[in-house]
């Protein structure tokens, strides 16, 4: 037990949404609905802090000794520990907290965006008109995998319009992620982002990519650190979705990373590339939104475009290795089934190693490493893992990475 | 001719495409609960409304909405409504709270401790 005293104790609370950084696109909060996300950031943090711990133990102590009482067997993966869990009084009352607080966060955003819709069109219009670096074709579709649900319950998912032209899936996802990680991802919710600059700097001092594809870019926030960092570099950054495009060329553009080129097109096909374009492909938290046949394509798209020497990376969440605990895959696997990620579990499975060796990588070239949200610590909090962690959410990443055919080019040099 | 509105009201109230896992026996609990956590989040908004209230008073002695939807909480400030926010929480979720507690814990019925008592 602790002795302090309470004022000399700082409580885990979420900062305050007044804190986020507005840029040109922003939503203009009202009071209340400022507060209604320091609602949700801090009930947020008790479901994974205060009511998380909670599943481990009815677990532990009810369903996994009823289970095996039942089957003379331990569970042989996680679906099985799911479909005995969603008959568990405690887990069941948790899981439905936590999907009314997902809903919650998608109401609050929309009422907020939709209100001032006209107001947010206005804005990115100002951004947007006559400039060359955001490329609409409407010819591209919506992959069966963007439309099958609306990923993450977000109603209308990162394509739906309100209104013709409009850019409010973008600026919802972009206001709400504040709300669902707490302020983990800091004051631009572009922690991962940051990280990738703090990364690549540390791997490769002074290295100066000059063409950079960013696949499954959404609002741009994990990219918009890269083409402010690197301001001689050209960024791509494309997706299928045109409103989020438009929202995210905006609000890149406002922040002044105009080196970066939005364009709508799907990363199967990146045939408008030539083989070797970029030195550096990337995704962020994008995979586990595709699908089995879409992702091998993509990264064997992503490999040819991929220039020698060259940097692919790719942030998500850790894959269930054997040595994963099956209880952990499964509370990892909570928003596969409950917020509308129906590509999270099958691609969590996936080997990443075996699909970059498949696209042509080296077993020798690929690495992996943990990569944590950078932040503003003096506002924002630092990812909580372990105990605290709100899995699937946590601001702390798995990344898959590789140098294309790094060792010949050495060897060339020498 | 009328200009369409665009009810954005209802709008924002759009379900999200993907069928709703059920999480209670009776369809009707789902739809208590999504009524009581959004009056629960409803109550929280009205405190930081009022603290933002008071706050203002006690700084200026006056008031007017636009303070209101202007103000932004210093680090203190920001802590303490935090704070705020987080015991209101803790308030309201005693009782799944206390399911932790009660896992944590396995106890017997009170029946059996009061037979117990009786004989020592």
């Amino acid at each position: 037990m602790s002795t302090k005293t309470s004022t000399d104790q700082k409580l885990d609370v979420a900062p305050p949404y007044n804190a986020v950084a507005r840029h040109g696109v922003s939503p203009q909060p009202s009071h209340d609905e400022v507060a209604r996300f320091d609602f949700l950031a801090n009930f947020n943090k008790f479901l994974s802090g205060a009511l998380g711990p909670g599943n481990k133990l009815t677990y532990d102590k009810r369903v996994q000794p009823a289970f095996e009482k039942e089957h003379g067997r331990a569970p042989k993966d996680r679906f099985e520990i799911r479909h005995a869990m969603n008959n568990d009084p405690f887990h069941t009352f948790w899981s439905a907290l936590k999907r009314n607080s997902m809903e919650m966060r998608q109401q609050n955003g929309r009422a907020m965006v939709l209100r001032q819709i006209d107001e947010l069109s206005a804005k990115a219009r100002q951004y947007n008109e006559g400039r060359d670096t955001l490329e609409l074709n409407p010819e591209i579709e919506v992959p069966r995998y963007q439309n099958a649900v609306d990923i993450h319950c977000m109603p209308g998912s990162y394509h739906g319009e309100e209104l013709a032209g409009d850019v409010s899936a973008g600026a919802n996802y972009d206001c709400g992620i504040f709300a669902t990680t707490a302020g983990g991802l800091g004051a631009l919710s572009d922690g991962g982002g940051a990280a990738l600059v703090e990364w690549i700097k540390q791997q490769r001092p002074g290295w100066e990519p000059c063409r950079v594809l960013d696949i499954g870019t959404t609002v741009g926030h994990n990219i918009v650190p890269l083409a402010l960092a690197f301001p001689n570099c050209e960024f791509i950054a494309i997706d299928t979705a045109a409103p989020i495009l438009r929202y995210a060329h905006a609000r890149a553009q406002s922040l002044g990373a105009t080196n970066i080129k939005f364009i709508q097109a799907n990363a199967e096909d990146l045939s408008r590339w030539e083989d070797g374009t970029f030195d550096w492909v990337q995704t962020t938290m994008f995979l586990h939104e595709t699908s089995g046949k879409a992702l091998p394509k993509i990264i064997a798209e992503g490999y040819r475009v991929l220039a020698d020497d060259g940097l692919m990376f790719h942030l998500e969440q850790p894959e269930y290795s054997d040595e994963m605990p099956l209880y952990e895959q499964f509370i990892r696997d909570w928003d596969a089934f409950n917020n509308n990620e129906p590509f999270w579990s099958s691609m969590h499975a996936l080997d990443m190693k075996t699909v970059m060796n498949e696209a042509g990588f080296a077993a020798n070239e690929l690495f992996e490493s943990g990569v944590r949200a950078v932040v503003d610590t003096d506002i924002f909090p630092e990812a909580a893992t372990g105990d605290d962690e709100d899995h699937g959410r946590a601001a702390y990443w798995h990344a898959y990475g590789a140098w294309k055919n790094s060792d010949q080019m050495q060897e060339a040099a020498e | 001719m009328t200009e369409e509105v665009f009810d954005w009201m209802a709008a924002a109230n759009k379900k999200a495409k993907g069928k709703r896992p059920e999480y209670f026996d009776d369809p009707e609990d789902e739809r208590m609960l999504s009524i009581l956590m959004a009056v629960v989040g409803e109550v929280s908004v009205l405190r930081e409304r009022m603290d933002t209230v008071e706050r203002l008073l006690d700084a200026n002695g006056t008031i007017s909405r636009n303070d209101i939807e202007n103000y932004a909480p210093d680090k203190q400030a920001a802590y303490e409504r935090g704070a705020m926010i987080r015991e209101y929480i803790y308030r309201v979720m005693r009782g799944p709270h206390q399911m932790v507690q009660e896992l944590e814990q396995v106890e017997p019925p009170v029946e059996e401790v009061s037979r117990e008592l009786k004989d020592i």
